[in-house]
C-alpha cells in the first residue's frame, strides 16, 4: 500500500473546467516532479464543492487548506511552500477562511456554515472516476441492506415514512410514487431518472452526477427492486458531456464490480441500466415528453391519467425519479427514514439543493435544510448583493416559477410556502435580482424562453404564449399601452387553465408574478415609455452631459455617425441616428456620456 | 464481487486511501522543513518516516510539515503527537534514527528517549 501524505483536490466540475482544472492538475504533476513529490503527494480530481463563485477550487488534506481562484501560475508556488514546506499560502486561500491571520475550517466559512450536504456528500470529496472511493464512503452498502435484509415493501415504507417528496418540482410524495409502481400491473417494469435539467441557470443535477454518478445507480437499484425492475434508463441532456461521461465510466465500473448485471450480492435481483442522451428540448424534462423520447418518439406530452407509473416506457409501470431525488435515497436507507424525517420543515422533509445565481456574491450550490428562510440563503450563505446594490427581487424556480421581493425574505423555503406566494420552489433554480434589472425585461426573458421550447401541440400554449411575448416586446420597445396588462393577465390565465402540460400550464408564472409585484414597473414602461432601471434600450437615450470637452473620441467610434461635434466645442447625439449600442460611452475619457 | 463480506473488505481499504481528507484522530508526525530543516537534511527524514510507515502498512499516521521551530542548530526536527500521549520532539534525525522512531514509538508505543530534546541538555 502506497503511503501517500498529502490529497490535494481539485474540482473537476463543469465550471472550474471551463475555468482552467485541467491545466491546473496537469501543472500540479509537472511540479510534484519536479519536487520529485509525486509518491508522496496525490492528486484527485473531485466533483463540484459547490462555491463556483471562487473556482477554480483546490482543497489540501489532511491540513484542508482551501484555495480559491486557482491559476496555472500558482501552482509552482502552493506545491514550493505548501506541499514541499508546509507553509500554507494564505493570500492564495479563499479570502473568508483568513480571519486576523488565523485560517478557519472551511465548514466555518459563511457559504458553508449553514449547509447540511446530504445530496452532495460526496461531491469535492471523491474521484467520481474511482468506484473505491465512492465504496469508500459507504457506497452499495445500503444496496447489499436492501437485497439482503429488506424486503420490497420494507423499502417502499422506509421511503413513505422518510416524507422525502420529488425534488425535480413537483414535490409529489416519492414513497407514494414507488408505492403505486410496485402495485401496477404487469410483468416488465422500469426505473428511470430524470437527467434532463433544462431550467436556465439550474446545475444542481449536473453535479450529482459529475461528482458522485454512483449514487444515481445504486439508488435506482435500489428503487428497481422495490417496485420490481430490471431496466432503468437514466435520460440526460446532451449539453453536459462531462456528466455523460462519468456516468458512464461509473456504470462500466460497477458493470465490472458486479454491482449492475445479474445476480447482485448472490441474490436473485437482476438490474442494469442504460443512458439516453436528449437533444435539447426543454419540454422533454416533462415526464411523459421524456417517455416519448426514450421510447424514440417526439418529445410531445400526453394527456394523464395514465401516470407513468401504469404506464411509462412502452407502455410498461415505470418509475421516474429525478436526479436529486435520487440521491437521497442511499442515505436515507443507511441513516433510516426518522434521521431524514427529523430534518426539514413539518410537510417538506430533508434538504433542498439550491443553484443561486444572478447579482449575489457566492455564486454558487448549495444545499440547506427545508425551512431554511430565503433570507439566511441570500444574505448569509449567499453572501449578500455585490456591488453595495439593493437587493429587488428573487427568481426561484426557473421558467415556471415568480418573484419574491424583501417582504417575502423571512418566508422559510418549501414546496407549499412558495407556492402560496406565487412562486415555487421548483427544481431549486435561484436567481437573485438588484436595483439594476428591469422586471419586464426578466418576465420577457423568461417567456421568450417558454415560446422557443414549446413543444406546439397544444393551442394555448402554442399561441397563448407567443402572444404574451409579443405584447412584452411591445412594451419593451416603447409601444404598449394600458390595455395590453390587462390583456397579460386574461391571456395568463387562460393558458394556466387549458395547457396540456407543465410547461404550458407554468408559462404565464413569470408575467403574473412580475405584474403583481412590480406593476409600477409596467406602468412606466406602458405610460410614461420609460425603463427606470436603465435596461430596455428603446426606452433609454444616451446623451452627453455637461463637461464635455471636445474631444471627438466618441465622434470616431460611432457605428452610425449620429454623433455631431468639431474638436474642442460641446458634441450632441443626434437621437435619430443613434443605435444606442454604447461604445460611446465607453470611449468617453471624461466620462459624461449617459445612459437615461 | 459477489458478497457483502467482499464490499465490506474493498470498503476497508478504500477508506485507507481516502480517510486523510476527512476528520481523523490517530498519531501526526510533523517534520520541521524551514530553510534550517531543510539543509539540515529533513528531506530523506521525511522519505525515512513515509517509507518506512509504508513498509509496516500504518494506518492513521498524517505525516506532514511545518516552518521553522525555532531550535535551528537541533535540525532535523520531527515532532510526534499520538493520541492519548504527550507531545515528543526529536532533534539531529538522520535516516536510521527516523525509521527507529517508527518502529519504537508509533509502532510499540515507546518513545526513544536518547533521540529526545530532553537528552540534549544532559
Amino acid at each position: 500500500m502506497e503511503l501517500v501524505r498529502s490529497h490535494v483536490l481539485v474540482c473537476g466540475g463543469t465550471g472550474c473546467t471551463s475555468s482552467g482544472a485541467l491545466d491546473i492538475e496537469a501543472k500540479f504533476a509537472e511540479e510534484l516532479n519536479r519536487h520529485e513529490l509525486e509518491n508522496e503527494v496525490k492528486i484527485v480530481r473531485t466533483g463540484c464543492f459547490g462555491l463556483c463563485e471562487a473556482g477554480p477550487i483546490v482543497i489540501v488534506y489532511p491540513e484542508g487548506a482551501f484555495y480559491s481562484r486557482v491559476t496555472a501560475d500558482d501552482i509552482a508556488r502552493i506545491t514550493e511552500e505548501h506541499l514541499l514546506k508546509g507553509r500554507i499560502v494564505k493570500d492564495l486561500l479563499y479570502a473568508e477562511s483568513v480571519e486576523d491571520d488565523v485560517i478557519k475550517s472551511i465548514d466555518e466559512v459563511g457559504f458553508y456554515q449553514k449547509q447540511e450536504r446530504i445530496a452532495l456528500k460526496n461531491c469535492g470529496v471523491i474521484n467520481p472516476e474511482i468506484i473505491e472511493e465512492y465504496i469508500a464512503m459507504d457506497g452499495y452498502k445500503a444496496l447489499g441492506q436492501v437485497l439482503t435484509e429488506m424486503s420490497p415493501e420494507d423499502v417502499i415504507d422506509e421511503i413513505k415514512k422518510s416524507g422525502l417528496r420529488g425534488r425535480g418540482g413537483g414535490g409529489f410524495p416519492s414513497g407514494l410514487k414507488w408505492q403505486f409502481t410496485y402495485q401496477a400491473e404487469g410483468d416488465v417494469k422500469y426505473v428511470a431518472c430524470n437527467a434532463d435539467e433544462g431550467d436556465p441557470g439550474a446545475f444542481m443535477d449536473r453535479s450529482v452526477l459529475e461528482g458522485d454518478p454512483h449514487t444515481i445507480i445504486e439508488s435506482m437499484a435500489i428503487a428497481a427492486y422495490a417496485v420490481g425492475a430490471e431496466r432503468g434508463y437514466v435520460y440526460i441532456r446532451a449539453e453536459y458531456p462531462i456528466a455523460v461521461n462519468r456516468l458512464e465510466i461509473a456504470i462500466e465500473q460497477a458493470r465490472e464490480m458486479g454491482l449492475l448485471g445479474e445476480g447482485i450480492f448472490d441474490t436473485d435481483f437482476n438490474f442494469d441500466l442504460e443512458i439516453k442522451l436528449g437533444a435539447g428540448a426543454f419540454v422533454c424534462g416533462e415526464e411523459t415528453a421524456l417517455i416519448a423520447s426514450i421510447e424514440g418518439e417526439r418529445g410531445m406530452p400526453r394527456p394523464r391519467p395514465p401516470f407513468p407509473a401504469q404506464k411509462g416506457i412502452f407502455g410498461k409501470p415505470t418509475l421516474l425519479n429525478n436526479v436529486e431525488t435520487y440521491a437521497n435515497i442511499t442515505q436515507i436507507i443507511l441513516n433510516g427514514s426518522e434521521w431524514f424525517a427529523g430534518i426539514g420543515t413539518e410537510k417538506s422533509k430533508g434538504t433542498k439543493v439550491f443553484a443561486l445565481g444572478g447579482k449575489i456574491e457566492n455564486t454558487g450550490l448549495l444545499e440547506v435544510p427545508m425551512g431554511t428562510t430565503l433570507r439566511e440563503v441570500i444574505f448569509e450563505v449567499g453572501g449578500g448583493i455585490p456591488n453595495g446594490k439593493a437587493f429587488k427581487a428573487v427568481q426561484t424556480g426557473g421558467p415556471s416559477g415568480g418573484c419574491l421581493t424583501d417582504e417575502h425574505l423571512d418566508t422559510p423555503i418549501d414546496y407549499d410556502n412558495l407556492v402560496e406566494l406565487g412562486s415555487m420552489m421548483g427544481s431549486g433554480g435561484m436567481i437573485v435580482m438588484d436595483e439594476d434589472n428591469c422586471m419586464v425585461d426578466v418576465a420577457r426573458f423568461f417567456l421568450d424562453f417558454t415560446v422557443d421550447e414549446s413543444c406546439g401541440k397544444c393551442t394555448p400554449c402554442r399561441e397563448g404564449t407567443k402572444r404574451m411575448l409579443e405584447i412584452l416586446n411591445r412594451i419593451c420597445e416603447g409601444k404598449g399601452v394600458m390595455k395590453d396588462l390587462e390583456t397579460l393577465e386574461t391571456l395568463s390565465h387562460s393558458i394556466k387553465d387549458a395547457a396540456l402540460c407543465g410547461l404550458g400550464q407554468t408559462a404565464p408564472n413569470p408575467v403574473l408574478s412580475t405584474l403583481e409585484h412590480f406593476r409600477d414597473e409596467y406602468v412606466t414602461h406602458v405610460a410614461d415609455k420609460k425603463c427606470l432601471a436603465g435596461v430596455c434600450t428603446d426606452l433609454l437615450q444616451i446623451v452627453i452631459k455637461d463637461g464635455c470637452i471636445g474631444c471627438t473620441a466618441c465622434t470616431r467610434v460611432c457605428p452610425v455617425d449620429a454623433i455631431i461635434g468639431e474638436r474642442k466645442a460641446v458634441h450632441v447625439i443626434d437621437q435619430e441616428k443613434c443605435i444606442k449600442c454604447g461604445a460611446c460611452i465607453d470611449k468617453c475619457p471624461v466620462k459624461v456620456i449617459v445612459k437615461e | 464481487m459477489k458478497s457483502l463480506a467482499e464490499l465490506a473488505k474493498i470498503r476497508e481499504e478504500a477508506l485507507k486511501k481516502v480517510n486523510i481528507r476527512t476528520d481523523r484522530k490517530g498519531t501526526r508526525i510533523v517534520v520541521g522543513m524551514a530553510t534550517c530543516g531543510i539543509s539540515a537534511g529533513a528531506r530523506p527524514v521525511m522519505s525515512a518516516l513515509i517509507n518506512e510507515s509504508q513498509k509496516r502498512n500504518l494506518t492513521d499516521v498524517e505525516i506532514t510539515q511545518t516552518g521553522c521551530i525555532g531550535v535551528c542548530r537541533l535540525e532535523p526536527i520531527v515532532e510526534v503527537y499520538k493520541e492519548g500521549m504527550e507531545k515528543v520532539t526529536y532533534v539531529e534525525m538522520t535516516e536510521e534514527k527516523a525509521r527507529r522512531v517508527i518502529a519504537e514509538h508509533i509502532v510499540n508505543g515507546q518513545i526513544v528517549s536518547e533521540f529526545t530534546i530532553g537528552a540534549t541538555e544532559k
